[in-house]
């Protein structure tokens, strides 16, 4: 693995530079951006020489807008009259294009990783997967509603990512990871890192190993009915109002919706993020709702982060990044949830 | 690599079901000569109906792997897709992709078994596929006995094969309406009533269940009397899903993906799962 040693102002010459040839996302800082056509709130596309800042904690919307975006073309067809082809589903062509998603923290990163699991087989996300490089920030500073450290992440860690800049004296150390990676460096005139920021890394990660799996062993270690059963899930439900902002924000809920959009004769079916919040998601067209009521849909999504995922998957399906604590209307906390889960016998 | 997109297939015939005209069969052959050739299920399984501008529903296949050359869904008129296909005529384009979900072991776990065939309603579609598979292989299998039942004797599916299997020496048929109707001379009582009376052996025996949960319901209470225990007894869940392919979470009943371990299960397995069915 190389490691160079890359000051601030060659950083910024480094986003200008991939700007010019690619499509490279970084945090918004301050007001909140609208969405755009290919990405969510939260990231603005990095163009000309602009200093990159990196807010602490996960920007504000989470990476998988770059590779599971909403909407999604999954075919096209025609429905117009006379035209053979009417009625014939087609497969988008393949996206390509290269994009750089800079300013991303270890949260994020992993957040990729875990999605990967259910989407190891999606061709939609794989393609995305293929074209995107990470370019990641390790974290020196957190927020009061991070804990990747205990979901099993690090803020240190650079899994996941392409490259990873770390903090180190006037600069960084920018560790490149994979060929991705060594690719969008190549041709850049970079020092090496010296031998003693390396090692001042490798201290820090020492003293911060993260990483923990107790609590998943702990979670793993309960019965899923009892869990399922126990009586927290009344308060809980009855205080949350199933508004669907911590699906939407969360980098690892994943679930989706597919509709059909046909404007003038020319179709495509989308697919679009979902929530299990709401009471559509489940419901049969006989009118029957196998989850039909708030505390069940409340204790789903807590349920499949913590349990049910684990269950198929190994890991949680959360990384820690804090979103959902930050905005949840009502104060759910899923530090909380898994506290009070934890305690279940 | 997960494909989401449909098969082109036209439907080839079109026949209404029941009195009500709520009930529609569609046979559908594919357009494209090598997918029909790579089509293979096996019975309980369901694809995905597709239609261009509606959207997708799944829905059981119908017909068994040993009808060759075209695929059967019988489709209950309900919700938004289903109102458009029943609108739609023979001749015209659609899409199938799948087939999806696990399927009865029949094959497997099944095999040399004696086969009891329980059915409710417009659910007895999946079972069609599976009672004409277990026909083509009879010497694979025990006894096999079929009770099906539905309001009245309009609202049966299948009505000419069901006279054809009441023809054969080789099966237990009863079919069964719930109430005494004209010009009906056949079997009178609801499903569970007629499970009891006909009371399949448990022995060597495996019992595929498939109608309205009350209907199951009532018809494990009589069949547990007998010796009848929960991992012999194979069910079909149904949810809401969307992919179909196991990775948009809608069909989950706990950890549990209907679309991807199921839509058959074992009612031991069943009984392991949170009540979100």
């Amino acid at each position: 693995m190389k490691v160079f040693k890359i000051s601030q102002a060659e950083l910024d010459n480094m986003v200008a530079l991939w700007s010019q040839s690619r499509k490279v996302y970084r945090p918004a800082v301050g007001r909140q951006q609208q969405a755009q056509p290919d990405y969510g709130p939260g990231w603005r596309k990095a163009e000309g020489a602009s200093p990159l800042t990196v807010p602490i904690g996960p920007a504000a919307g989470s990476v998988k807008t770059f590779l599971f975006p909403q909407p999604e073309t999954m075919m096209t067809y025609s429905l117009k009259t006379g035209d053979p082809d009417r009625g014939l589903m087609k497969e988008p062509a393949k996206l390509t294009e290269s994009q750089v998603v800079v300013g991303l923290r270890p949260c994020d990163a992993r957040s990729v990783l875990l999605n990967n699991l259910p989407f190891r087989e999606d061709p939609f996300y794989q393609a995305n997967l293929e074209r995107t490089v990470f370019v990641g920030f390790t974290c020196d500073e957190s927020l009061s509603t991070c804990f990747c450290e205990q979901m099993g992440g690090s803020p240190l860690d650079s899994d996941g990512l392409d490259i990873a800049f770390s903090r180190a004296e006037n600069g960084y150390l920018a560790e490149i990871l994979t060929p991705k990676g060594e690719e969008l460096m190549a041709g850049l005139n970079l020092a090496p890192a010296a031998n003693s920021d390396i090692t001042a890394l490798a201290d820090r990660r020492k003293e911060r190993p993260g990483k923990d799996t107790a609590i998943l062993n702990t979670m793993q270690g309960k019965d899923l009915n009892k869990l399922y059963e126990a009586p927290l899930w009344q308060p809980l439900g009855d205080s949350c109002i199933n508004c669907g902002a911590c699906t939407f924000i969360c980098p690892t809920c994943y679930c989706f919706d597919i509709q059909d959009e046909v404007v003038k004769g020319s179709g495509r079916r989308i697919r679009y993020w979902d929530s299990c919040m709401f009471p559509l998601y489940s419901l049969h067209t006989t009118g029957h709702n196998p989850r039909g009521r708030k505390l069940q849909r409340t204790r789903n999504r807590f349920m499949h982060k913590l349990k049910y995922f684990p269950e198929r998957f190994g890991p949680f399906s959360c990384v820690g990044c804090g979103r959902c604590v930050q905005d949840c209307p009502v104060n759910i906390d899923i530090r909380e949830v898994m506290a009070d889960l934890l305690t279940v016998e | 690599m997960i494909s989401y997109l449909p098969y082109p297939v036209r439907i080839d015939d079109i026949t209404v079901e029941t009195e009500d005209g709520n009930l529609k069969s569609f046979k559908l052959v594919f357009e494209n000569e090598q997918q029909k050739k790579a089509w293979r299920h096996v019975p309980g399984q369901f694809a995905m109906l597709s239609l261009a501008g509606q959207g997708e529903i799944p829905i059981g296949i119908a017909s068994s792997p040993t009808e060759d050359g075209h695929l059967l869904f019988t489709v209950n008129r309900a919700g938004k897709v289903t109102t458009a296909l029943h609108q739609m005529k023979t001749g015209e384009r659609m899409g199938v992709r799948g087939p999806l979900g696990n399927g009865f072991p029949l094959a497997t776990d099944m095999k040399g078994k004696n086969i009891v065939i329980i059915a409710g309603g417009f659910a007895v579609t999946t079972l069609r596929a599976t009672l004409i598979y277990l026909l083509e292989h009879r010497a694979d299998y025990g006894k096999i006995t079929f009770i099906y039942g539905a309001r009245t004797p309009g609202m049966l599916l299948y009505q000419n094969e069901l006279k054809q299997w009441a023809a054969r020496g080789d099966l237990d048929l009863h079919v069964t309406i719930d109430r005494e109707a004209p010009g009906w001379d056949g079997l009178v009582g609801f499903v569970p009533t007629i499970a009891g009376q006909v009371a399949p052996s448990p022995e060597n025996s495996v019992a595929l269940i498939c109608g309205p949960p009350i209907m199951i319901k009532f018809t494990m209470p009589p069949l547990e009397k007998i010796g009848w225990t929960d991992d012999q007894v194979y069910l079909s869940l149904e949810n809401r899903m969307k992919c179909g392919e196991g990775v948009c979470c809608h069909c989950n009943v706990g950890p549990t993906l209907v679309c991807k371990d199921g839509p058959v299960f074992t009612r031991t397995q069943v009984r392991q799962l949170p009540v979100e069915y």
